[in-house]
């Protein structure tokens, strides 16, 4: 394997487990409950990603024909990531958790 | 380069699940609890991923799927059982 | 009207036969014809579970869009990931109530997914009338310019692409 495909991987091999480790940073040390939403929903997703990319390079570079099916992992988890992060935002919004008290706004009564 | 990569980036990941980990224990709600879950779940697609580029095995693909399939319906499984009181109505 | 009734829906076939290659992993003719079989055989049987599908005035439009939503994403990441390592003290969370224009479900669907997967927002709620949705963002300096921003970056591209016929 060249050394140059060899750098690429170990790149967004780093960076798919940085992006998670932020995500499970920001799960950690947030404050309330919808800013922990945040981290793992978007971090989490992209540091899958980072990893499946990898995987897709490395695989093509061995020689053994171009393999596309690891792509089927991020594609769905870009669409169902968002669709469990509304499901627990619901949830939350029903249990009326405690907010952090510099939220603005106040979610509505329905 | 890879043989020192890739257990740094396992020891990365092994300190993301723990952090999560302390999330699942500490809560203090129930909603934190399952996006504890589903952080845990979606890193350890991660780190199958990444298992797979270490042995050089294309098999762990099927695994990080199925886990994926099956970690989604589970958090929304849990989290409509919290909304509703109720999974199938 | 035969046509729409042996392929009800031409774009889910297609995905389907992509998605079996790309399960299988192997694009020999004989995984071909048995991903066309699958592509046909299942949106025929579960007809009648499916919603109507708004019509795609502009194919080519929605492509780009997308790529542009994939680039904000990567951007949204390093934002949200300078927010977490940065001081918790600093940040200003809030709930934006976003009136919405769209009104059909799939587009309507695509927009929070895509509200969720970009810069700090994640979208919490939809009023039951669906004319309002709930956003809650990481760190708004002005709610009005965010509101402003997603009406004008996601949902302007959304109403053109989707042939939206006012109900």
């Amino acid at each position: 394997m060249h050394s140059w495909i060899e750098a690429l991987v170990a790149l967004f091999l780093l960076l798919g487990s940085l992006f998670a480790l932020v995500g499970a940073i920001g799960l950690y040390r947030l404050p309330d409950f919808f800013m922990r939403l945040h981290g793992p929903t978007k971090s989490t997703t992209l540091g899958v990603g980072g990893m499946v990319i990898a995987s897709l390079i490395y695989f093509g570079s061995r020689g053994d024909g171009i393999s596309l099916h690891e792509l089927l992992i991020t594609l769905f988890l870009f669409i169902t990531a968002p669709v469990s992060a509304h499901m627990l935002a619901k949830a939350a919004l029903q249990q009326k958790l405690r907010l952090s008290d510099k939220t603005r706004g106040r979610p509505w009564e329905q | 380069m890879l043989a020192y990569v890739i257990p740094l980036c396992l020891a990365i990941m092994g300190l993301a699940l723990v952090l999560t980990l302390a999330r699942l224990i500490k809560g203090p709600d129930m909603p934190d609890r399952i996006l504890a879950l589903d952080t845990l779940y979606i890193n350890a697609i991660a780190l199958l991923v990444l298992f797979g580029i270490w042995l050089g095995s294309d098999l762990y693909f099927e695994a990080a799927l199925l886990i994926a399939v099956m970690g989604f319906i589970g958090t929304v499984a849990v989290a409509k059982y919290l909304l509703r009181g109720d999974i199938i109505e | 009207m035969t046509a729409r009734r042996w392929l009800p829906h031409p774009l889910l076939s297609l995905t389907l036969l992509l998605v079996w290659l790309l399960l299988v992993n192997d694009i020999s003719v004989g995984h071909w014809l048995l991903g066309a079989l699958l592509g046909w055989l299942i949106p025929l049987l579960t007809q009648v579970f499916w919603i109507n599908p708004p019509r795609i005035r502009k194919p080519l439009k929605l492509c780009l869009f997308f790529l542009r939503v994939l680039g904000d994403i990567v951007i949204a990441n390093l934002q949200v990931a300078k927010l977490i390592l940065g001081p918790s003290a600093r940040l200003r969370p809030a709930f934006v109530e976003i009136p919405m224009l769209l009104e059909d479900e799939l587009a309507l669907t695509m927009l929070a997914s895509i509200i969720s997967l970009t810069p700090g927002t994640v979208s919490a709620d939809l009023s039951d009338d669906r004319k309002i949705l709930l956003v809650h963002s990481l760190d708004v300096d002005d709610e009005a310019a965010l509101v402003e921003q997603i009406k004008h970056r996601y949902e302007a591209p959304l109403l053109e692409v989707f042939a939206c016929s006012p109900t």
